[in-house]
């Protein structure tokens, strides 16, 4: 009796203890990321496929809204159970966790892997403290495009889109005369500000755009530079629908799709709205960067590593950073996700007539500039953006307003 | 009333386990909220004190005050509209109308729809393009406006008209209640007086009432300060901030704009607010009637 109950005990412990044993034969990735929509998830399926066919098992964690993926993966490194490997935005939102110590460095898979000099040097120095390498970049998505509706111009009388912002303000008129919407806009705070930086960028130049974000120069912000592009900014209020305010972006493109509006200017994932509607980009629809194609502001997508004793979701981790950065998964995930490759080095037949623009302003440091995001603080970022949001909705505010609210937002958050 | 007596022993034994959680659950993570707020935490709770560094920031904020004065604004409106016509509704059902039990589920229906629900329901009935102003427009009244979810000076009174919309129900169904209960020989004194109808509920019943009124009070008051998720579904604080809420500015600043140091100070100006409101209300209310009771 006893030695039955003994040999059953022995069986269950024995099976206890292999089970685990057989999953962990594949390395495991458990990986957090927050893409949802049809052609996200098309994306991020591109790289489970590289790793399952690597020899690796991926387990999905999908969160819908970037702030509620980040919240979660923060929250579970915090209570040390931490996911393989976790999207965040190129720029500064986990600093925080690097300097508690909680993200692995992969400076040495940069160092052996070879891919790191062939990446923009604003992404790699996004994804570096102190010279090491914390974050893998992925992708590069552009952010301050142009997109316009070919039709729309043609029936205003507007034969070609005008290459500058001081141009381009009565052409906005005509349209709107026409009787059309000249500005396709969602009224959310943080596209009212891409809006904004797109400006600045291409009508205050690079130089001034660096000094007001990177060294946050309170004499550049009251330059006569930025003061320009704040009026601009400030005469396209009356250029948009009455439906904009708290619009989405893609029910925004949607007015362009439909040949309501004439202009939106919004980061390159608006063309998987396009390509979905069958529309194709230099025929259907028009796009510049800026508006003269001279400058591309760089951001994109990480993905960091949660540091980990165990030398197995060490090894998972290792072959992830290894799939995810190789040139077909790249070519791949960035064809589904119409975002452009991350290293120079892939072959780009296959991306649109937009995507090679873009490409071809990557190829130098002069032609990009990185998105705010990566210059400044996640709280900085929010005091811009209530800044110019009340600028743009309130008719009657003053140059003077925004000017202000940017001095007193860079001594408060620095 | 009842004579307070000596609990005994076991009682209290029992209650014990309840007290830790109440302990731990709730004044403990107050008090930690209330220690983070003296700290520099951005996004991660760290131990270095700055003093009041968080709260001169947070009052500094153009958004902190206008989303305080918004939630006054609010609050006034919605408490007072939702019971008046709450009340309103009542008095109507209470005259013994056909079809009580549908039109009853009906004004009650509303609020067993969650505020997000609320919000996004209205936001399209607002919204210029596809609700109600398209609809009257389609039929032939070209000057007809009704944007207010858009327009930035009405944005804040589209949140009262939705916040009504929900709540009024619940108002309606705690005063008919309370309607139902108040004696049929009143209203015989009455009509032998010959005092009007509208006299007796006004200086009559809504006395009589005054314990639910103040249930009322208590639910919507709770529904006002954590408004939260009607903002976010119907203008999300917008456009600009002209409709933006306490809670949502500390909801900002905790997840999005990893700033946990500010968002505990707000969340603390929060608490002490609604303590200097609540506490000297409650005394009156509740604690002087149970030491009257108590002496008779």
């Amino acid at each position: 009796m006893t030695s039955k109950l003994r040999s059953i005990l022995a069986v269950t412990a024995l099976s206890l203890a292999t089970l685990p044993a057989a999953a962990q034969d594949k390395p495991q990735a458990e990986v957090m990321h927050w893409w949802t929509s049809g052609g996200e998830s098309a994306a991020i399926k591109t790289f489970a496929d590289a790793y399952e066919k690597a020899g690796g098992e991926w387990i999905d964690t999908a969160t819908a809204g970037g702030e509620n993926s980040r919240a979660a993966t923060i929250n579970r490194m915090v209570g040390g159970q931490p996911p393989t490997a976790a999207q965040f935005n190129t720029g500064r939102q986990f600093d925080d966790l690097v300097s508690q110590g909680l993200i692995r460095p992969i400076e040495d898979l940069a160092a052996e892997g070879g891919w790191r000099n062939a990446m923009p040097t604003a992404l790699v120095e996004a994804a570096s403290r102190d010279g090491e390498m914390y974050a893998l970049p992925i992708n590069v998505h552009g952010q301050n495009w142009t997109f316009y509706s070919r039709d729309v111009l043609e029936k205003s009388g507007v034969s070609e889109l005008p290459s500058t912002w001081e141009a381009m303000v009565p052409a906005l008129q005509k349209i709107k005369d026409a009787g059309f919407t000249p500005l396709a806009l969602g009224g959310q705070p943080w596209q009212e500000r891409a809006l904004f930086n797109a400006i600045l960028l291409q009508q205050g130049g690079k130089d001034l755009y660096m000094k007001v974000y990177r060294d946050k120069d309170e004499e550049a912000v009251r330059s006569e530079g930025f003061r320009k592009a704040v009026e601009t900014y400030g005469a396209l209020r009356g250029m948009v629908d009455a439906g904009s305010p708290g619009r989405s972006w893609n029910d925004t493109t949607a007015l362009l799709l439909r040949d309501n509006a004439a202009v939106q200017v919004m980061g390159d994932w608006v063309k998987g709205e396009f390509t979905n509607a069958g529309q194709k980009p230099g025929e259907d629809y028009g796009c510049t960067i800026g508006l003269d194609d001279s400058m591309l502001m760089v951001g994109g997508d990480v993905f960091v590593f949660p540091k980990t004793d165990e030398p197995a979701k060490k090894a998972a981790q290792d072959l992830l950073v290894e799939t995810m950065i190789s040139k077909d998964a790249q070519v791949a995930f960035n064809l589904a996700k119409g975002s452009m490759p991350v290293r120079s080095d892939v072959d780009t037949s296959a991306f649109d007539a937009c995507a090679k623009k873009g490409l071809e302003l990557l190829r130098s440091e002069d032609s990009q500039a990185p998105v705010f995001e990566i210059l400044v603080s996640a709280s900085l970022a929010g005091s811009v953006d209530d800044v110019v949001t009340q600028f743009w909705n309130n008719p009657s505010a003053e140059p003077d307003d925004v000017i202000e609210g940017f001095v007193n937002a860079f001594e408060v958050e620095g | 009333m009842t004579s307070p007596r000596k609990r005994p022993k076991t009682a209290s034994l029992v209650l014990i386990p309840f007290w830790l959680v109440v302990l731990a659950a709730y004044v403990g993570t107050m008090l930690w909220t209330v220690q983070i707020s003296f700290t520099a935490s951005k996004l991660l709770p760290v131990d270095t004190y700055v003093g009041f560094d968080q709260y001169e920031r947070l009052f500094s904020s153009t958004r902190w005050i206008v989303s305080m004065q918004n939630v006054v604004i609010f609050g006034a409106l919605f408490i007072s509209g939702a019971l008046v016509l709450g009340f309103l509704l009542a008095v109507v059902l209470d005259q013994r109308v056909r079809f009580e039990n549908s039109l009853r589920t009906i004004f009650l229906y509303p609020y067993a729809m969650s505020f997000i629900v609320t919000g996004l329901i209205w936001q399209w009935l607002m919204n210029p393009g596809l609700g109600i102003q398209k609809a009257v427009r389609d039929w032939g009244f070209e000057s007809f406006s009704f944007a207010w979810a858009v327009d930035r000076d009405m944005a804040l009174y589209a949140l009262v008209l939705a916040g009504l919309w929900q709540a009024s129900g619940l108002v309606m169904a705690l005063m008919l209640a309370g309607l139902r209960g108040v004696d049929e020989e009143i209203w015989k004194a009455s009509r032998i007086d010959g005092i009007p109808a509208w006299r007796v509920y006004l200086f009559v019943v809504v006395p009589m009432l005054r314990p639910l009124i103040v249930t009322a009070v208590v639910l919507l008051s709770i529904s006002v300060v954590k408004a939260f998720d009607l903002v976010v579904a119907l203008t999300n604080g917008g456009p600009g901030i002209s409709s933006d809420m306490p809670a949502k500015f500390v909801m900002d600043n905790l997840f999005t704009r990893q700033n946990i140091g500010l968002a505990t100070a707000a969340a603390t100006v929060m608490l002490i607010t609604v303590a200097a409101v609540l506490v000297p209300w409650i005394y009156t209310e509740y604690f002087r009637k149970v030491r009257a009771g108590a002496a008779t």
